[in-house]
C-alpha cells in the first residue's frame, strides 16, 4: 500500500514599509542609492545612539494587521534578537517576541472553485538589516574575498507575518503569497516588489501521511524571488521530502536555499544547531500601548477589502468566478474597471474585459501600460454597437496598451471597424446576388447551406469588415 | 580660582572679576599638578576648551546673554560622546575613536556656555567599583594616592575633589556616580531615571544607567543638574514631564520631614567609623525636627544579586556592536566571525568579559526564566516595596557605601568583594528613583564619608531639602592636601 502525502506549508513574509523614515531614526527610507548616504548613529549602531519609534509605522502594522482580521493587542513589547552578523550593526535586532502587534488573524485564500481560510499566527515589527555585497566568487559569503556594507536599508521599518501552518499546496501559498502581496499594495504602506525585495516569502515545508496529525520535520526555504519561484520551490521541496521518506530516510530539519536556475532547493550552511536569540525586552523603548479609539480609527480608515469587494461586485452582476479574480486584481486593473462602469459600461461586460483580456494583455506585454477607465468605456461601447467584432476588439485592445491611443483611433488604423451601416451592406448583398444568381436558385429550393457561402462572398467584397450578422440578416430578408 | 564653587565663579565672571580664560587657566594648571599622581582624565582638550572659554570672554564683552554655566571648567566621563574628540569609555576596544556627534547632555552643557576640559578616566564601559577597569591605567584617590577615588566614574569624581574642573558629570547605573563622590569627598547625584537624556551616554544597562554631576556642593549639583535636565526627543526613555523644580526648596530644612534609616543597610561589612558618622548625622537631623524611625525593605537584601543579573543581560547585548566591523578596534582574522571574535577577546577587559559572559548565559535558553525573568520580578518587588515605604517616609538615609576608600588592588582579585562596595546604591537604580550622595567627614585615616539620601522618583525636591541640611549640618570644608592653590 502506498502512502499519500500531504504538505503541511506555512508562509513568513517580510514587508518593507515605505514609511517617509526609518523605524528608529529620522534617516530616510530609500530604495538604491548611493551606498550609506541614508545612514546616521542610530542605524549605524554606533556607540551612544538610542532608538525612537516611528508612530507612522506603528499606524501602518495596525492597518495590516486589521486588513488580515487579526486582534490588535492594547499592549506590545520590542524586544532584542541577539545574533552577530556584519550587516547587523548593533548585533542585535529590535524585533518583538511574546508580544507582537497585532495575532490571530486570518486571509480566505481561493484556488480553482475552493475557497479556504489560512489562518495568521502574529504580524509584529521589526527593523531591517544592512546589506552585504559580497565581492567576487558568485557573490556568496563563504566563497567572498572581500564584503562591502551598505547600511541605507538598515533599520527600515519591516512587517513580519507570519501563517499558520495551513497552506496544503505550492499553488495555494502562491496563491496566498499573491493576495497577501495585493492587500499590502492596496493598503498604501508598501512597495510590495518583490523583485526590489521590498516583500519578501520564506516557506515552511513538511510532509506528513494524509490522515496524520502529526508534523513532519520541517524545512525552511529561503531566496525566492518572484511567484512562480515560491511555487516552484516548494513544489521542488515537497517532492523531494517525500522522495527521502518513501526512500526509508529522514528528512533533516535545515534551511534549504531555492536555486532558480537548477530548480531545486539545496542546503544552506547547516543552521546553528538551535539558534538562540537570547530574547530579551528593548529596555530603550517603552511598550506600545494601543488604545481601542485608536484602533478603532484605523480600522474606519481602510479601504475596502477583497473579500467585500468581492460581494459587492457579484452584487452589480458580476459572475462569481470573474468576481473573484476581480477583487483580487492589482489596484490599477481594479481602477479602470470603477472608472469604466462610472461612465456607464455594462459591469458584466467591462468585469469580463478587465479580469480576462486585459490583465491578459498586461502580463503578457510586461510592462506597466495601462488602459484607463474611459478608454476601456469606449471600447466597450465599440463592440457593444456592432463596429468591433469581438475578436477585433481584442486585438485593439492590445495595440491601445502598446500605443497609448484610444480604441477608435487604433480600430480606424487596423481597419478593424465593421461595416455596420446597413445601406452599405444591402449594395454588396446586391452585387453578390445579382452575381450568383445559381445559387440564389440552390438556396431558394431548400439547400440552406448556400447561405454562409453568399455571406462569405459579401465579407470578401467588404474585406471581412462587414458586421457577419447584419449580412446574414440582410441575406435572409433579400432571399425571401 | 581652581577652588571656587561653581555659584562663586559664575558669579564672579559675570561681574567682569574672573575671565573665562583666567578660570580655565587656573584649573589647567591644578590638573598639570596633580594628574601625575591621579591620572583622573583621559583627554585634556587644550585647545577646544581654549576656545570655548575664549568664546564665553568675547559673549560677556558683547553682552550677549549669558548661559547657566557660562565660563564654567567643566568635565565629563569618557562614556559620554563627543564630537570629534577621543570617546573610549576606558576601552582598548575604542581606543582612538571619534564619534561624529555629542551627547544630548554635553551639547546642553555646551549650549549653557560651560568650557569642557576634557573627558575623565573611568572603570572599562562603567563596569567597576575602583576605576582599576580602565584599560588605561587607574585613577588615584585625591586624599590618598594608595587608595582608589571608588567607581566607575572615579575621574569626575578625583577630578572635582581636586578642583581640576569645578564640576563633572558621570554616570551612575549601580553606583558609579555616588560611591565615587563618597570616596573622593564631593556630591555625586543620580537623578530619576529619564530625567537626563541617556542619548550619546555609551550604553552599559540601558535599564540603569542614568547621567548625573558631581560638585563640591549641592547648590552646584542643582545648577549642573537644571542645564543638562528635560525631555530629550531622541531618547524614547526620557520623561516628557516637567523637571522637579527643586531650588526654591533648598533651604527649608528638615523640620517635619520623615526621614527613614534603611535596616538593611547597615551592620556586618560596614565600616565602623562609616556606621558611627551615619548616625550621627541621623541625629543631627532629629534634632533639627526631621522624624526618623527605621523602615524594612527586605527586597533589598537580594538587590545585589537582582542586579548582577539585569546589569550583565543587558551589557551583553549593548556591547555585541563592538565587533571590529565598522569602527574601534579591529584584529585581522580568516573569516568575518574569526576577526569578531579576536577584536572583542583583545578589546575588551577581564570585567567586561566576565559580565558579558554572565549576561549572555543569564539570557540563555533554559536558563532566562531562573535567571534573568526571575530578577526582573524581583526588580517589581522591590519598587513596589520602595513605594509602600515612601508612603511611611519622605526620604530615605543610608551610608552611601559600607567603607572609605579601600587601596588600589586590594579588591581587584576578588569580583564579589568589589559588588559589595555598592550594594547601597544599587536599589535607587533598580527602582529608578533619585539619590545623592553628599561628604559628612573623614575617617580616622582622613578619607572622606559619604551620607546617601533617597527619595521615591521624581522626589528631587525633598532629596535636594535634606541633602542641603546635611550638608549644612556636617559642615564639611577639608581639601585633599593635593588641592593646594599655586
Ligand atoms: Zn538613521
Amino acid at each position: 500500500m502506498t502512502t499519500v502525502w500531504e504538505p503541511v506549508i506555512g508562509i513568513e513574509v517580510h514587508v518593507e514599509l515605505s514609511t517617509q523614515s526609518k523605524m528608529f531614526c529620522g534617516c530616510e527610507v530609500t530604495f538604491g542609492g548611493e551606498a550609506n548616504t541614508k545612514v546616521c548613529p542610530t542605524c549605524l549602531g554606533l556607540p551612544g545612539a538610542l532608538p525612537v519609534a516611528n508612530s507612522v509605522a506603528m499606524d501602518w502594522i495596525v492597518r495590516i494587521g486589521l486588513a488580515l482580521q487579526c486582534q490588535v493587542s492594547e499592549r506590545s513589547v520590542f524586544h532584542r534578537k541577539n545574533y552577530f552578523y556584519a550587516d547587523l550593526p548593533k548585533n542585535y535586532q529590535v524585533s518583538q517576541f511574546d508580544l507582537p502587534v497585532c495575532r490571530n488573524g486570518w486571509l480566505d485564500v481561493t484556488v480553482g472553485d475552493e475557497t479556504r481560510r489560512i489562518g495568521i499566527e502574529r504580524a509584529h515589527m521589526e527593523e531591517d538589516t544592512g546589506k552585504s555585497l559580497h565581492q567576487g566568487n558568485g557573490g556568496r559569503i563563504h566563497t567572498a574575498t572581500s564584503t562591502l556594507l551598505d547600511f541605507n536599508r538598515s533599520g527600515v521599518p519591516l512587517v513580519e507575518i507570519v501563517s499558520r501552518p495551513d497552506l496544503r499546496s505550492a499553488t495555494e501559498a502562491r496563491a496566498y503569497a499573491q493576495d497577501l502581496r495585493n492587500l499590502v499594495a492596496e493598503l498604501g504602506v508598501s512597495d510590495a516588489r518583490m523583485e526590489a525585495g521590498s516583500i519578501r516569502f520564506d516557506a515552511n515545508v513538511s510532509v506528513r501521511p494524509v490522515g496524520t496529525e502529526a508534523l513532519g520535520t520541517k524545512v525552511e526555504i529561503k531566496n525566492m524571488n518572484s511567484f512562480r519561484s515560491l511555487e516552484r520551490a516548494i513544489a521542488s521541496e515537497i517532492d523531494r521530502q517525500v522522495a527521502l521518506l518513501e526512500g526509508g530516510q529522514k528528512v533533516r530539519q535545515e534551511t534549504r536555499h531555492w536555486d532558480e536556475g537548477a530548480g531545486a532547493t539545496h542546503s544552506m550552511r547547516s543552521k546553528e544547531e538551535s539558534s538562540d536569540y537570547r530574547y530579551f525586552a528593548e529596555p530603550d523603548l517603552l511598550p506600545l500601548v494601543f488604545a481601542a479609539d485608536q484602533v478603532e480609527a484605523l480600522r474606519a480608515g481602510l479601504p475596502e477589502l477583497p473579500a467585500e469587494r468581492r460581494s459587492r461586485l457579484e452584487g452589480l452582476g458580476v459572475a462569481p468566478h470573474t468576481a473573484r479574480a476581480l477583487a483580487q486584481a492589482e489596484p490599477e486593473l481594479r481602477r479602470t474597471f470603477e472608472e469604466a462602469v462610472a461612465l456607464g459600461a455594462p459591469p458584466a461586460a467591462a468585469a469580463n474585459w478587465v479580469a480576462g483580456e486585459l490583465t491578459a494583455a498586461t502580463r503578457r506585454l510586461e510592462t506597466p501600460a495601462m488602459v484607463d477607465g474611459r478608454s476601456l468605456f469606449r471600447l466597450i461601447e465599440m463592440t457593444e454597437d456592432g463596429r468591433l467584432s469581438s475578436s477585433a476588439a481584442k486585438e485593439v485592445l492590445v495595440e491601445m496598451l502598446r500605443s497609448g491611443d484610444e480604441a477608435e483611433a487604433v480600430a480606424t488604423r487596423l481597419d478593424l471597424i465593421q461595416i455596420s451601416d446597413t445601406s452599405a451592406l444591402e449594395a454588396a448583398v446586391s452585387e453578390v446576388l445579382d452575381s450568383q444568381l445559381e445559387a440564389v436558385e440552390r438556396y431558394r429550393s431548400g439547400e440552406q447551406k448556400v447561405l454562409g457561402f453568399l455571406v462569405g462572398l459579401v465579407m470578401k467584397s467588404t474585406g471581412g469588415k462587414a458586421d457577419p450578422k447584419l449580412v446574414n440578416q440582410i441575406l435572409r430578408q433579400r432571399l425571401g | 580660582m581652581a577652588d571656587l564653587t561653581i555659584e562663586a565663579a559664575g558669579s564672579a565672571l559675570a561681574k567682569g572679576e574672573l575671565s573665562a580664560t583666567e578660570l580655565l587657566e587656573s584649573v589647567l594648571t591644578r590638573a598639570s599638578l596633580t594628574e601625575a599622581d591621579l591620572h583622573s582624565f583621559l583627554t585634556i582638550d587644550h585647545e577646544g576648551a581654549m576656545a570655548a572659554a575664549t568664546g564665553s570672554d568675547e559673549r560677556l564683552r558683547r553682552g550677549e546673554p549669558r548661559g547657566l554655566l557660562e565660563g564654567i571648567p567643566l568635565a565629563v566621563k569618557d562614556n559620554f560622546c563627543t564630537r570629534h574628540l577621543e570617546t573610549t569609555c576606558g576601552s582598548q576596544i575604542l581606543a582612538g575613536y571619534l564619534p561624529p556627534y555629542d551627547a544630548t547632555a554635553v551639547a546642553r552643557l555646551r549650549d549653557a556656555g560651560a568650557v569642557l576640559v576634557g573627558k575623565t578616566n573611568c572603570d572599562e564601559f562603567a563596569m567597576g567599583s575602583s576605576t582599576e577597569n580602565s584599560a588605561f591605567g587607574p585613577t588615584r584617590n585625591p586624599w590618598n594616592p594608595e587608595r582608589v577615588p571608588g567607581g566607575s566614574s572615579g575621574g569626575s569624581a578625583a577630578a572635582v575633589a581636586v578642583g581640576s574642573v569645578l564640576g563633572a558629570f558621570g554616570s551612575d547605573t549601580g553606583g558609579s556616580i555616588r560611591q565615587p563622590a563618597a570616596l573622593c569627598g564631593v556630591v555625586g547625584f543620580k537623578p530619576t531615571y529619564g530625567l537626563i537624556s541617556r542619548y550619546g551616554l555609551v550604553a552599559f544597562a540601558s535599564s540603569l544607567d542614568q547621567i548625573g554631576p558631581f560638585a563640591r556642593t549641592v547648590a552646584d549639583a542643582v545648577t549642573l543638574f537644571e542645564a543638562v535636565a528635560g525631555y530629550d526627543p531622541l531618547d524614547a526613555t526620557s520623561y516628557q514631564g516637567l523637571v522637579p523644580n527643586v531650588r526654591p526648596t533648598l533651604g527649608e530644612g528638615v523640620s517635619g520631614l520623615r526621614v527613614g534609616i534603611v535596616r538593611e543597610l547597615g551592620g556586618e561589612g560596614y565600616d565602623a567609623e562609616v556606621a558611627a558618622a551615619t548616625s550621627a548625622m541621623v541625629d543631627k537631623l532629629a534634632d533639627e525636627g526631621a522624624k526618623v524611625s527605621e523602615v524594612s525593605l527586605p527586597s533589598f537584601e537580594v538587590a545585589l544579586s537582582v542586579y548582577y543579573l539585569i546589569a550583565p543581560a543587558e551589557c551583553s547585548a549593548n556591547l555585541a556592536r563592538f565587533d571590529g566591523v565598522r569602527y574601534g578596534l579591529r584584529v585581522p582574522g580568516e573569516t568575518v566571525e574569526e576577526m569578531m571574535a579576536r577584536t572583542r577577546a583583545e578589546g575588551f577587559g577581564p570585567e567586561v568579559t566576565r559580565r558579558i559572559l554572565l549576561g549572555t548565559y543569564a539570557l540563555s535558553a533554559g536558563y532566562y526564566d531562573a535567571f534573568y525573568g526571575k530578577a526582573q520580578k524581583v526588580r517589581s518587588l522591590l519598587i513596589a516595596e520602595m513605594a509602600t515605604v515612601f508612603e511611611q517616609a519622605d526620604v530615605l538615609v543610608s551610608p552611601t557605601s559600607p567603607t572609605t576608600a579601600f587601596e588600589l588592588g586590594a579588591k581587584t582579585q576578588d569580583p564579589l568583594a568589589m559588588y559589595l562596595s555598592d550594594v547601597c546604591t544599587i536599589p535607587a537604580n533598580l527602582a529608578g528613583t533619585p539619590a545623592i550622595s553628599v561628604p559628612i567627614g573623614l575617617d580616622s585615616g582622613g578619607l572622606p564619608i559619604g551620607f546617601q539620601v533617597m527619595a521615591p522618583a521624581l522626589g528631587e525636591k525633598v532629596m535636594f531639602q535634606t541633602a542641603a541640611a546635611v550638608e549644612a549640618l556636617a559642615d564639611f570644608d577639608a581639601r585633599p592636601a593635593m588641592a593646594v592653590s599655586p
